[in-house]
């Protein structure tokens, strides 16, 4: 949809809705959720593989782990799950889980240690995308047999060196820490595949929710497992339908014919607001935009040229204007909500003073590329920048293009500056720090292309070693305090301005109670969903 | 009978070139497949490991001799998408599709043939100006505009019809799947109630379709039937005295069938295949919404698969009015 059509639409349809009321609006069963999303992103619902935001939604409900967060009470941290309990070995290497007892598969198979075992073991074995949640433990095909091991009712998980048990505990919530039913999968292998193909599209898990059917692009319904231990839930039926317009979504929001609309734009969200029975939610989410600059280029190497590009950017302007309630400024490499977040922005637009700092370093006007993808809002953060990039004499040139196109670029260290965003991919504020002021070499032939530092080509000024020493910290408040202090650092050195943190806004019929999205850290529950 | 074979031998060699050269598309595109599969913080062994997993590896001509002698045998290969066959995935959208565009193309023909003869024959009368701009909004209207004013009005306001999708979401599932289109199974199941239900979800965008193909069916019914009333057989039909409504459907009528057929042929060929904006707004699940939302994630083997099928009904629709061309037109034979 082109943008005129989008304008058009939106204000057809503002004018129409403020002008009229809906006529008597359907209502979903009191005993069944439909939700509105876009669901297209999903490729697989193997636990072992899925690592996107719909698929991550449904897993979060199938699949239970040794350790899960409270939707109820995110900020509480991981909390039991399958695991009763565990311990520490004395050397902080080895973890070991008790089980809780009585749980049982959607099958009626009792959950095992033996089952855990198997799952954790198959995730390093399959080595899919997500995997390194797990291998960065040193966990490998080779040594899982010695390093996962299950023993009666106990597990047990050895890394190669100490990390702080908190970092290990924050990465078995991720999705790959789903505990599948070990002979349902292995009943349905094929080829060695350890059920990779029959778990894509199917479901082996003991969560309070068991997969009815998934229409790729059309909808995915779930059915309430009664014998779930944390007890039945509410909803008996879940069903996430595709709708990909957010105007469309509105209507079927008013109408009643679905409880929760999740992707409307700020013009349908003011729109909704108006709605009677209507809610609207923000969440924070874990997603952020920023911008970096390429150190190979000889004047964005200087730092300050780097403090300068953060004083060039029209953080408030944009807050305020196009990204309409969706962002909120966040300058910081983590998340708020993440253990060791901080909130301070220190930077706002300040001409003036990113003058003085490039002149005090002699740099006149100068002009450089920046690279973004085909994305509406980023293009409009881009067509900002350069606007006031120019009123300090720096010629902001956009290079627009698909993701192969840039990111490829940005992966090769060619980009002289970079306008993106990053999600992070587990919920431990390693995930950020690793990727954001980690890089342990970078030299051209070392291709650690994973980590933004490195596409920066930025050597962290002694961050890396920070990052290395907090990763392996046990106190979680020392651990925390770690993360700030790097933070602080990294706010003054790193050729990133971190920009806005993303605010997922979610229309509800009023009357659905306790649906969490999961917030900046995990992904949707269902389960503690009341109407 | 050597006719047979020079048609059967020009639908290969088009189905090669159209394969050859959808091909060479996805190949030369810029969207990386490898990285649509395993995402941007793959690591490379989890990379290397699917390009492999994907025959990257081998010459470009192995590749596509292997796809074309798998495209042979019905294989289309796997959706990164959707974790399925394509075929499968093709098979089970297509139904959705083709149920959208019969209803559509169907209220095109029944309404847009007479409308066209009417504005023919009454030229310059206001039932061919109401006509004329019938045809001009259905051609200038954003099809992405006008389905949104239609859900807004009839389903958001009025309530008259369904909403988005195909039935409500209760009715998902419950008619076992026999054609893949729902009204066909609904009535083969003798469940009224999703019938009904599923009824007033596809009213709307298949009045939408029929909307856009009754105003191009319209416009050339008018013209073909314009060139035939001022045709010289007609006056001497006229002077001899038979009645004008024999003139107009008995003569003139008869006389542009084949080259209607033609016309509404390509007029369904078209809603086969381009009813992408109407199947996004009605979340409608078909093969238009399939292929888009599969370029838009790389996924190569799905965009191939869809396409050489959407440009076999093509040339299917091509060969179908070709042979009614021959049925209906003597001297065609």
């Amino acid at each position: 949809m082109n943008a005129f059509n989008r304008l058009l639409s939106s204000a057809a349809l503002g004018l129409a809705v403020g002008l009229t009321s809906f006529a008597a609006v359907a209502e979903t069963p009191a005993n069944m959720l439909v939700i509105a999303n876009r669901i297209d992103d999903i490729t697989t619902i193997d636990p072992a593989q899925s690592f996107e935001f719909a698929g991550s939604d449904v897993s979060r409900n199938i699949y239970s782990k040794l350790v899960n967060f409270d939707p109820l009470n995110l900020d509480a941290g991981y909390q039991p799950d399958l695991a009763e309990s565990w311990t520490v070995s004395e050397d902080g290497r080895t973890i070991t889980f008790t089980m809780r007892e009585g749980v049982k598969f959607h099958s009626g198979n009792p959950v095992r240690a033996e089952d855990v075992e198997f799952s954790l073991r198959r995730v390093v074995t399959l080595n899919k995308t997500p995997s390194f949640i797990l291998t960065q433990f040193g966990f490998t095909a080779e040594n899982v047999g010695e390093t996962i091991v299950a023993d009666g009712n106990t597990i047990s998980i050895t890394t190669d060196k100490r990390y702080a048990t908190s970092f290990v505990l924050n990465c078995l919530t991720a999705t790959i820490g789903g505990i599948v039913d070990k002979e349902v999968v292995m009943a349905n292998e094929v080829d060695g595949d350890l059920g990779n193909n029959w778990l894509a599209t199917n479901s082996a898990g003991s969560g309070p929710y068991i997969l009815q059917g998934w229409k790729p692009n059309e909808s995915v319904t779930l059915v309430s497992n009664p014998g779930y231990f944390g007890g039945a839930p509410a909803m008996e039926r879940v069903i996430v339908r595709h709708v990909q317009e957010s105007a469309t979504q509105r209507l079927m929001l008013e109408r009643g014919d679905i409880d929760v609309a999740r992707n409307l734009n700020p013009e349908d969200i003011a729109g909704a607001r108006e709605a009677d029975g209507v809610a609207i939610d923000d969440e924070l989410r874990g997603r952020l935009m920023y911008i970096s600059v390429n150190q190979k280029h000889p004047e964005l190497a200087k730092p300050e040229v780097r403090q300068a590009i953060k004083y060039l950017v029209d953080y408030e302007g944009m807050q305020n204007s196009f990204l309409n309630g969706q962002y909120t400024i966040h300058q910081n490499f983590l998340p708020r909500t993440y253990l060791g977040a901080v909130d301070e922005n220190p930077f706002s637009l300040n001409v003036e003073k990113a003058k003085e700092l490039l002149a005090s370093v002699g740099v006149g006007p100068f002009e450089i590329e920046v690279g973004v993808r085909e994305a509406q809002e980023r293009i409009e953060i881009a067509q900002s920048l350069q606007n006031t990039f120019a009123q300090a004499g720096i010629t902001l040139n956009i290079t627009v293009g698909t993701a192969k196109a840039i990111l490829g670029r940005y992966r090769a260290r060619e980009l002289d500056m970079y306008m993106g965003a990053w999600g992070p991919d587990y919920p431990d504020p390693h995930t950020n720090a690793g990727t954001f002021a980690y890089n342990p070499d970078n030299s051209d032939e070392a291709g650690a292309t994973g980590l933004l530092a490195y596409r920066n080509a930025w050597d962290t000024g002694g961050l890396t070693e920070k990052v290395a020493a907090a990763v392996v910290e046990s106190d979680r408040d020392t651990r925390a305090k770690m993360y700030a202090d790097i933070q602080s650092e990294f706010r003054d050195i790193a050729p990133f301005a971190i920009l806005f943190q993303k605010i997922e806004q979610t229309g509800r019929n009023e009357a659905v109670q306790n649906l969490n999205l999961g917030g900046a850290i995990t992904a949707v529950s269902y389960w503690p969903v009341t109407k | 009978m050597r006719a047979t074979f020079l048609t059967l031998g020009s639908i290969i060699v088009t189905m090669l070139g159209l394969i050859f050269v959808t091909f060479i598309i996805g190949r030369v595109m810029p969207i990386d497949p490898v990285l649509a599969i395993v995402g941007e913080q793959a690591s490379k062994s989890t990379y290397d490991a699917a390009y492999e997993q994907l025959g990257l590896d081998r010459p470009i001509i192995v590749q596509f001799g292997l796809y074309v002698w798998d495209v042979i045998h019905g294989d289309f290969g796997k959706s990164l998408l959707t974790a399925r066959p394509v075929a499968d995935d093709i098979k089970r959208v297509f139904p959705a599709t083709l149920e959208l565009a019969t209803i559509g193309v169907f209220a095109g023909i029944v309404l847009g043939v007479p409308l066209g003869v009417i504005a023919a024959v009454k030229r310059g009368s206001w039932i061919d100006q109401v006509a004329r701009v019938i045809a001009l909004v259905g051609y200038s209207m954003p099809i992405f505009w006008l389905g949104l004013m239609g859900l807004l009005v009839f389903y958001g306001i009025l309530g008259w019809v369904g909403g988005p999708g195909r039935v409500g979401i209760f009715y998902v599932d419950i008619v076992p799947s026999v054609t893949g289109m729902i009204l066909v199974d609904s009535i083969l199941d003798r469940n009224w109630v999703v019938f009904k239900d599923a009824l007033s979800h596809i009213v709307l965008p298949a009045s939408l379709l029929g909307y856009y193909s009754l105003a191009y069916i319209s416009r050339m019914t008018r013209s073909f039937m314009l060139e035939q009333l001022s045709a010289e057989y007609i006056t001497t039909a006229r002077v001899k005295g038979m009645s004008e409504n024999a003139v107009i459907w008995r003569h003139a009528f008869k006389n542009i069938r084949v080259q209607l057929i033609t016309v509404i042929a390509l007029s369904y060929a078209n809603l086969l295949e381009g009813s992408v904006l109407t199947e996004i707004i009605f979340s409608w699940p078909g093969i238009g919404s399939y292929i888009t939302t599969a370029l838009l994630s790389a996924d190569m083997s799905a965009v191939m698969g869809g396409t050489v099928v959407v440009g076999l009904i093509f040339i299917l629709l091509n060969i179908f009015s070709d042979l009614l061309y021959k049925v209906f037109d003597p001297r065609a034979k």
